[in-house]
């Protein structure tokens, strides 16, 4: 087993979560991936919970001990002058750097692009950020949310009568973290043709807006605006979470075959005879009295007997698990996804792999950083720092 | 100039959404992607004309003589890539895609993980016809393991995994994510994985084979819930469009019909600046919404002040009006609103692409920009079959004896085969 970015330098600028899974998913392929905080409060996302036992610690967030995996940790405030220089001298030998501020920050900073590459014209520099480096709503503030309704997909989702829904978890910015993973490969192996870097410069309302195409295809193409059609799919039926005699289970009958073999199995073949229920289509035009006449037989049977029965008479369906219950799902056990790391303040822990396996070079999984853990270390290694050097910076704040 | 991956060729047996679209972001950066289609797979009309119509998936809903070459989603799909017809279940089909194989440097593929071994194509076989392939298979829940062979959709790959469980309405049931959206996000880690191991091919000389699970990618993104659930115990609650430490937060109704707009406040400072706006109201004084923990106990109450105020403008006014404060807002987004933002107008993002048989017509582009080597568009959706001579005539050689021969035989065509 190898890596595959084996020495490949990165320095993780980003606070919260779009570039930080960006700079993680590189630390997993064996980069070597330096997360650079602010000292004293460090990344903004250790003071988001949960916390081990819902004590506060900026060592136990769930957040960032998720996303900093694999990176070594380097406390610099980019604030000072000093700091700022520090900044660059690592930037002369280093191969990405990733950040996901507001696009006035970098700038401010003196960090721009066009600074950093006449100092390191190989630097491939990736920015994240919630509508891109230009435009007029370049200065817009906004979270997960607001990019979900500026990006479209909020309007998809949730009841047609009622308020549309926003998403679970934090969507929008790990979009933004593998388009900007993506970005950082393709200019890597540009790279590798030219011997140049390159920006890259991702928007987290365009990545919203470009994966769920087929309702812009709809509209240019018919003039036709998708609306939300609650806890359902498109025009087929039954595409749907529906309760049973002990919790919940999903269907996704997506084609005539399906449709019959699911009537069959529950015993309403005779629908077919019924217009209203011919196809999955006109079903889902009476899908209220179709779910009434359902309800019978999911009340009769258990989540595991449904989804069983189902996929064994090849009727798409599955089991509706909150996160705890993935985490015992027998599928996502054989596949190994899930991992235990030890970390020194929160302890042996189980976190979400990687989703893939790669017979040369598998990502792998290592605990993330402590605050400043390895900030002596690099500045002494890479920089040639004395300690006084390291000891004067300390007292002026700027490590 | 040269797009970022020129000189990467990949072999695209996929279907539908994921593998599709991975592929198209790869086409779009300069790969030479070369799409294999069984024309039994394209069929005849699949879905009866008032369906067609319901789906809006044909120019001004008419399918036209070859609707295979006007549909919508395929047309979006395929921009950038080539297209070539193989019927797999003839030996000549089958031959000829694996010379394909032969000079590809990756082969990606989303069928049930039954499909490939069936055919000869499992990675121990590529590899023998070419010792550096690389091979992406993108199942919904991976080639191995006890639901291997579940068949499986976006569509209930995100109540699988975990995802509907943290999306709903407050106390209501889980609900689905309204687009299928475990399919991109699948689509999303293949293309990062596809890059990673190409540029291991490029320094190391070796393939691999990448197995990706639909479901495990989109749980990858929920990691924080996961592993939060093992600190504090605790299983998140659906907040719908609340925030568990930001008040107000949420969907606002705006003048005209189904209009909204979203609105985050994340402080003290956007808390006074909202009130500003909204002509300091005097509930906006009371005690009980002084603090945040006060907001978050009567969210209900300010949101219905809120909505009074935002339910007498137009959302975009609401958008602008509330930005120029400094308070996080956004109108959400229909496909029309979404196709003349001017934000993303001012962007190039959207890219109109001519295509021979659906017109001009809009898409969405990439959302990742190269200042480089930029995302661009080569060449609009190639119609069914349309590289048969470019491909199997001047990339692997054959005489246009052959290829006549393989058209009289339906091996290669331009037309969909029955079922």
């Amino acid at each position: 087993m190898t890596a595959a970015l084996p020495g490949i330098r990165v320095l993780d600028l980003s606070r919260y979560v779009a570039g930080a899974y960006c700079a993680k998913l590189l630390a997993a392929f064996g980069a070597e991936v330096i997360k650079v905080e602010p000292p004293g409060t460090g990344d903004p996302a250790r003071a988001v919970g949960p916390f081990l036992h819902d004590r506060p610690n900026p060592e136990t967030s769930a957040l960032f001990l998720y996303l900093n995996t694999g990176k070594q940790g380097l406390t610099l405030n980019l604030k000072h002058p000093q700091g700022r220089e520090i900044l660059k001298a690592l930037v002369r030998d280093t191969d990405v750097l990733v950040e996901n501020f507001t696009p006035r920050v970098m700038p401010a900073l003196g960090l721009d692009y066009a600074t950093l590459r006449v100092l390191n014209p190989r630097l491939v520099m990736v920015s994240i950020s919630n509508f891109g480096q230009s435009g007029p709503y370049r200065d817009y503030k906004a979270n997960d949310m607001i990019a979900y309704a500026l990006g479209g997909y909020m309007y998809l989702n949730g009841h047609p009568q009622r308020q549309p829904l926003s998403g679970g978890g934090h969507q929008p910015a790990y979009q933004g973290a593998l388009h900007g993973y993506s970005g950082v490969m393709a200019a890597l192996m540009a790279r590798e043709q030219s011997g140049q870097g390159q920006h890259v410069d991702v928007s987290i309302q365009e990545c919203m807006a470009s994966i769920h195409q087929f309702t812009i295809n709809r509209y240019v193409y018919v003039g036709r605006i998708q609306k939300r059609l609650g806890n359902r799919y498109q025009r087929a039926h039954p595409i749907t979470i529906y309760p049973c005699k002990d919790g919940l289970a999903s269907l996704a009958v997506s084609t005539q075959e399906q449709y019959e073999r699911f009537l069959a199995l529950t015993g309403l073949t005779a629908l077919l005879e019924d217009a209203r229920f011919a196809t999955p289509y006109a079903c889902s035009e009476h899908a209220a009295s179709f779910d009434e006449l359902l309800a019978p037989w999911l009340r009769a049977h258990g989540k595991h007997d449904i989804v069983h029965r189902c996929q064994e008479n090849r009727i798409p369906a599955a089991f509706v698990n909150d996160v705890a219950e993935v985490m015992d799902d027998p599928q996502y056990r054989f596949r190994g996804f899930w991992h235990d790391l030890d970390h020194p303040v929160a302890g042996r822990q189980t976190y979400a792999g990687f989703p893939f396996h790669m017979t040369a070079t598998p990502p792998a999984l290592q605990r993330a950083c402590l605050l400043g853990e390895h900030t002596e270390d690099i500045l002494t290694a890479r920089l040639g720092c004395s300690r006084a050097q390291l000891a004067d910076w300390r007292a002026q704040g700027v490590i | 100039m040269n797009g970022a991956l020129h000189g990467v060729r990949i072999t695209d047996l996929t279907r539908v959404w994921a593998g599709p679209h991975a592929t198209r972001m790869l086409a779009d950066m300069g790969v030479e992607v070369i799409h294999v289609t069984g024309r039994k797979l394209v069929g005849p009309l699949t879905v009866s004309r008032e369906t067609a119509r319901i789906l809006g998936v044909y120019p001004d809903d008419e399918p036209g003589e070859r609707h295979w070459n006007r549909n919508s989603q395929t047309n979006d799909l395929m921009r950038n890539k080539y297209d070539v017809t193989l019927e797999l279940d003839t030996p000549e089909g089958l031959s000829l895609l694996r010379r394909l194989v032969a000079v590809s440097d990756v082969v990606i593929e989303n069928y049930s993980p039954r499909v490939m071994p069936k055919f000869g194509l499992d990675y121990p076989n590529l590899q023998a016809l070419n010792p550096r392939i690389i091979l992406c298979s993108m199942p919904g829940y991976g080639s191995q393991g006890p639901h291997r062979n579940f068949i499986s959709y976006g569509t209930n790959v995100d109540p699988a995994a975990g995802l509907a469980n943290l999306m709903g309405y407050p106390g209501e049931e889980p609900h689905m994510s309204g687009n299928a959206y475990p399919d991109p996000v699948a689509a999303l880690f293949a293309v990062g994985a596809i890059l990673t191991a190409l540029y291991h091919q490029r320094r190391a000389g070796q393939g691999q084979y990448i197995d990706l699970s639909q479901a495990e990618a989109t749980t990858a993104l929920l990691g924080e819930a996961s592993l939060g659930t093992r600190l504090n115990g605790v299983v998140p609650p659906r907040l719908g469009n609340r925030h568990p430490r930001q008040a107000p937060h949420g969907c606002y109704p705006c003048r005209g019909d189904d209009a909204w707009v979203a609105i985050a406040v994340r402080s003290e400072d956007e808390w006074r600046a909202l009130t500003r706006v909204l002509g300091q109201p005097t509930w906006g004084t009371e005690e009980r919404f002084a603090t945040l923990s006060g907001r978050l106990q009567h969210h209900d109450e300010l949101d219905r002040h809120i909505a009074e105020w935002t339910l007498q403008r137009d959302a975009h006014h609401v958008m602008l009006t509330l930005q120029n404060a400094g308070v996080p807002a956004g109108v959400v987004a229909n496909a029309e609103e979404l196709v003349n933002d001017p934000h993303l107008l001012a962007r190039d993002f959207f890219w109109d692409i001519d295509h021979p048989e659906a017109g001009m017509r809009r898409y969405a582009g990439q959302p990742v920009q190269l200042s480089a080597t930029p995302a661009r568009l080569y060449r609009p959706a190639p119609c069914l079959g349309q590289h048969n001579d470019q491909v199997l005539g001047g990339l692997l050689g054959l005489s246009d004896d052959e290829l006549a021969a393989l058209r009289d035989k339906g091996v290669i065509g331009d037309r969909p085969l029955p079922r």
